[in-house]
């Protein structure tokens, strides 16, 4: 308690204390926030992608921990290779690493290039859908560990007997497997969601300062322009908005545990 | 209300699981509208043979014949039997009427004929006012007449019941047999019922198969079974026996005989024994006297310890070479008996006993 009080209390208060005293005393950087069309075409954007990154990576998910959780052996094997190995390794290298893919000079540029398909390099980083595709990668084992315990949870007869009533593998899917793993789906889309929120890293290196992000823009204000008020007032706002969501998580984590969940 | 009932011949059925063979060779023919039951301890493959007849393992050599035609490699889905699980396997998200209205669902049934129906069996499994509740909602006995209701409602030709009083207090569990056999009754439809407990069999069923390491020991009316065991297995299984093993056996003029602890000791004829054998008898056909039978069979033996039963008094015996006996008495009649001191004579008349092999 006293080390989370020192690591994580201390500092916020901190930030939460310059918010209102830079540069002077007052609700001034907030209003700021509230009025200044740049932030809050930042906010907005920031929503724009984390919501299409959830949807895609929550989606995705679905589907590698449904052949993860009930797959052959050998499905699983290779799924747990290419999903947590990846997980061990630095965010800086996973978003350089698209870079190597993805840039004008990238591996795949220089391939369509060799194989005559197009004459000049295509511009596939330094926009949004390179952000979105960078941050879905980070972000999917964390909607696979949720997603997998409610799949295990579900009883294999349950879905026999819907097999013996004369079901078919969609409408089992539809109506028994899914509804009964929606807890499960809807706490692997908070959990993405509060996390893509705070990205830094990702979008900063795949985004070229193109598609910037609320977390960069804290950067930018505290770090570039000596603009520190303000940077705190969005770190403020962001943290209220994912401290919000985190109780609507623990709710649905709670309904989930109770079984009401429908 | 009546389904048409249909008959299920397996041939030959056989499944292994890798090196581990589950099923060897299983021939059994299933009476359209019979209440058969699949008995064995567990392991002994009638799960799983009950799991190849819906459908949900195929078999690995062997034949299906439903009324003829071939369903060896139909799939579940298109057999579309009537299941009850271990458990129940009810769907936790739905209602008591939306599980039970599920199978008609899948049949594209309307609306209006799904309504009736679904009223129609949880009036007649007793659930009326529990329509809306959820499974977590009810208690066992009410979750169990649901799995009834769901695996009925769409009259199926045939209901397979997996060990489905397992989960129930023994109170309980006797008014769900009840319930089951009014149902198959009422319903007319084949039953194939799997259990561990052989009263349960025994009371349930018209035919029992017995099951032990896979192979399929021995099929007919409880009676039968109960009281012309073909093996030491079968009649050990079915409740408690007494077991004397005999020398020299031979035919006789009134069946055949073999020697006990010097004395000859007959039963009715059973010509594929000779050698060493055992003769079995269940502890309620014995009975204690303190004078020798004049004529019958009879061997000597001190007691050991009695148990009260409420109706009936067990008592525990040991013969001169050693070889335990127990006896069921009426309660008044051990009262009786019991007053002559430890040494006894253990009789039975001639039809009760039955030799079978020495191994088996």
């Amino acid at each position: 308690m006293l080390f989370l009080a020192c690591a994580y209390a201390l500092p916020f208060f901190g930030v939460a204390l310059w918010s209102v005293t830079l540069p002077e005393i007052g609700t001034g950087q907030y209003q700021r926030l509230v009025g200044d069309p740049l932030v809050l075409s930042v906010f907005l954007r920031t929503f724009r992608i984390c919501l299409i990154v959830t949807a895609i990576a929550v989606a995705a998910a679905y589907a590698i921990t449904y052949v993860w959780v009930r797959g052959s052996r050998l499905q699983r094997r290779i799924i747990e290779i290419c999903i947590f190995v990846p997980f061990w390794i630095s965010l800086l290298t996973r978003a350089f690493g698209w870079l190597a893919l993805l840039s004008n000079r990238g591996l795949f540029n220089s391939w369509m290039q060799a194989l005559g398909l197009i004459d000049s390099p295509l511009m596939l980083v330094r926009n949004e859908p390179s952000v979105i595709a960078g941050m879905v990668h980070v972000l999917i084992p964390f909607a696979v560990l949720p997603l997998a315990s409610a799949m295990r949870a579900v009883d294999e007869r349950v879905l026999l007997a819907a097999r013996g009533m004369g079901a078919s593998r969609l409408r089992i899917f539809w109506s028994v497997f899914l509804p009964l793993t929606l807890p499960g789906v809807i706490g692997a889309t908070l959990i993405v969601f509060v996390f893509s929120l705070g990205f830094f890293v990702t979008p900063a290196i795949l985004g070229g300062g193109r598609s910037v992000m609320v977390a960069e823009l804290v950067y930018l204000r505290m770090f570039q322009s000596p603009d520190w008020g303000l940077g705190a007032a969005i770190s403020v706002a962001l943290v209220l908005i994912v401290a919000g969501l985190m109780a609507l998580l623990s709710r649905f984590a709670g309904l989930a545990l109770t079984g009401g969940g429908k | 209300m009546t389904t048409k009932a249909v008959g299920i011949q397996a041939i030959g059925i056989g499944k292994s699981f890798g090196h581990f063979t589950a099923l060897r060779d299983i021939t059994l023919d299933v009476a359209p509208g019979e209440f058969l039951t699949l008995l064995g301890p567990s392991g002994s493959g009638k799960t799983t043979f009950l799991m190849v007849l819906a459908g949900f393992q195929a078999a690995s050599t062997g034949r299906l014949l439903s009324d003829g035609v071939d369903i060896t490699h139909s799939r579940a889905e298109d057999r579309s039997y009537g299941m009850v699980f271990q458990g129940y396997a009810l769907f936790p998200h739905k209602t008591v009427a939306q599980n039970i209205a599920f199978p008609l669902q899948v049949r594209g049934m309307g609306r209006e004929e799904i309504a009736r129906r679904v009223d129609a069996i949880i009036a007649r499994v007793g659930l009326v006012g529990h329509e809306k509740k959820r499974p977590a909602m009810l208690s066992g006995g009410q979750q169990q007449r649901v799995a009834l209701a769901r695996a009925l409602v769409f009259e199926p030709p045939v209901l397979l019941l997996d060990e489905p009083f397992s989960a129930l207090d023994k109170h309980l569990r006797g008014r769900m047999q009840e319930e089951v056999a009014r149902l198959h009754g009422e319903f007319g439809t084949t039953f194939v019922f799997v259990t561990h407990d052989q009263s349960e069999a025994l009371s349930l069923s018209s035919r029992i198969a017995i099951f032990n390491h896979g192979r399929l020991l021995q099929v007919g009316a409880p009676r039968d079974i109960y009281e012309r065991p073909q093996s030491r297995f079968v009649a050990e299984f079915l409740g408690e026996i007494n077991l004397l093993p005999v020398d020299e056996v031979g035919q006789c003029s009134l069946g055949t005989s073999g020697l006990f602890e010097g004395a000859r000791l007959r039963a009715p004829r059973h010509e594929q024994v000779s050698g060493s054998a055992v003769l079995a008898v269940r502890p309620e056909h014995m009975s204690v006297s303190a004078e020798p039978p004049a004529d019958g069979n009879g061997v000597a033996a001190r007691l050991a310890s009695t148990t009260y039963l409420g109706a009936a008094m067990r008592l525990a015996l040991a013969t001169r070479s050693g070889t335990q006996l127990t006896v069921t008495l009426p309660s008044e009649a051990a009262g009786r008996v019991l007053n002559h001191g430890p040494d006894f004579w253990v009789t039975w008349s001639f039809e009760n006993g039955f030799l079978l092999p020495e191994q088996s």
